[in-house]
């Protein structure tokens, strides 16, 4: 069983529903026993990194996501879900975030349109990831105002071009984040969904 | 390098399609949800439902629309029409749209625009501005109410206030050009995209692909939306596409 994360923050049934298509048992859920009893887990988000981390606190969430990453399951952290992995983000102010990756979040700067909105293509920059078995570059969907600055190279693992560089998926051994909405980006969207979900133990799918 | 968005736009009443729709390959053309999973396969990047029920049922069963929807598509789409608090924008989002599109309860409460950024994030909300030239003014006005009042705002100035508030997109229509199938209005789309920081969808006038060709060039617009000439096939998002990539501009 996947679990997605519910602490509030948007885009639940989009994903839960991609999961479903793919063939996966999922529960939307905001109860640490279940989370932590899942075989993967999806953290989704939509709206500010600063409300979202106030809730995951308030709800204890943030401890939950952290137990669940070290047990080596694998979590996967999409849009805010994956900014929210870092140490850090600049939106609206300084704000602490999960802290299971190196780096921080922030805000495009430049004489250019934000946010970032619209399908951008993938470079991958460790094509040989289990998380890219199987699959060519191509389209995906971004909506995003802020970008993760990750410290370590090994972390990234795609990037798009908007005017630079954009950290595009992040990865460290069963931990991965995707920018993009992977549920809203066609079919690769949904290859990558399916190439996360075939690193869940095969019992529960 | 970020794509040109083509995104078709279905007018929704009580849960059913309505105004022309001209399909051979579906069961029920009146179905939103069928008709947006076809759009999906044909490539269109992205949807617009503009639900047009007057009643209170016909806004229960948008959501329902909209939650079928969500399980049966992979791209993103955008919900509008008669959501005027928080609230409504909650509801439309649990059920799986991505953005909300909102035009007249914006302009009445101007801090619909902020307490939705500020809650749900600027990129779910979509700033739907209805624009006309107002020759006395030589610019153009906002108006409301589906094009049936004005307002005495100008449209550029609305266009910067939204961003301001934290509108992620606008939703730009040109009332001269809406209908016309000649084009685009590029002198008012290229006024606006060229004075705000935030994606705009241009709408209304396209009658073929060459147009969309013009609106991202001339126009600067980041998407392009159209209703009817995808719905009788005029032309399809495909020719669109391949026509786009002819020129030089990036599609997917």
């Amino acid at each position: 069983m996947i679990a997605i994360i519910d602490y509030g923050m948007g885009n639940l049934h989009s994903v839960s529903k991609a999961l479903e298509r793919l063939g996966c048992e999922t529960a939307v859920t905001s109860s640490p026993e279940e989370i932590l009893a899942a075989d993967g887990a999806v953290l989704p988000g939509v709206g500010a990194f600063g409300d979202a981390m106030r809730n995951l606190r308030e709800t204890g969430l943030d401890a939950t996501v952290k137990e669940f990453a070290s047990l080596g399951k694998p979590l996967l952290g999409i849009c805010l879900g994956m900014q929210l992995l870092f140490d850090e983000s600049e939106e609206h102010g300084r704000h602490e975030g999960l802290g299971l990756l190196p780096g921080r979040v922030v805000r495009f700067e430049g004489d250019y349109k934000v946010p970032h909105m619209g399908w951008n293509e993938l470079t991958f920059a460790q094509a040989s990831n289990p998380l890219f078995e199987g699959l060519q570059p191509g389209y995906v969907y971004f909506v995003h105002s802020y970008h993760a600055l990750p410290e370590k190279r090994e972390d990234l693992l795609a990037t798009t071009d908007y005017h630079q560089p954009v950290t595009a998926i992040v990865g460290r051994g069963s931990l991965y984040g995707m920018q993009f909405h992977p549920e809203k980006s066609g079919e690769l969207g949904m290859a990558l969904l399916r190439n996360f979900t075939r690193l869940v133990p095969a019992r529960s799918l | 390098m970020l794509s040109k968005r083509i995104i078709p736009c279905l007018d929704v009443k009580d849960g059913r399609v309505v105004k022309g729709v001209n399909f051979v390959n579906l069961r029920d053309a009146g179905d939103p949800v069928e008709l947006a999973a076809l759009y999906d396969r044909e490539g269109a990047d992205e949807l617009v439902f503009l639900d047009i029920s007057a009643s209170v049922e016909g806004r229960a069963t948008m959501i329902e629309v909209v939650r079928r929807t969500a399980g049966e598509i992979t791209i993103p789409f955008t919900v509008g029409g008669g959501i005027s608090s928080t609230d409504d924008m909650k509801r439309l989002l649990r059920a799986g749209a991505d953005k909300i599109g909102i035009n007249t309860a914006a302009i009445r409460h101007p801090d619909l625009v902020t307490d939705g950024a500020r809650i749900f994030g600027a990129q779910c909300i979509v700033v739907a501005i209805d624009a006309k030239f107002n020759a006395e003014w030589g610019e153009w006005e906002v108006f409301t109410h589906g094009g049936r009042n004005s307002t005495g705002i100008k449209a550029l100035e609305w266009a910067k206030e939204a961003e301001c508030r934290g509108a992620g997109e606008l939703l730009l229509t040109s009332m001269d050009a809406d209908g016309t199938k000649d084009g685009f209005d590029l002198p008012l789309t290229a006024a606006v995209s060229g004075s705000v920081g935030i994606p705009v969808i241009a709408s209304g006038g396209a009658g073929s692909a060459r147009h969309f060709a013009e609106v991202f060039t001339d126009g600067r617009a980041d998407a392009g939306l159209a209703a009817s000439i995808f719905h009788y096939k005029e032309v399809t998002i495909r020719d669109v596409k391949d026509a786009l990539r002819a020129e030089g501009v990036n599609v997917r």
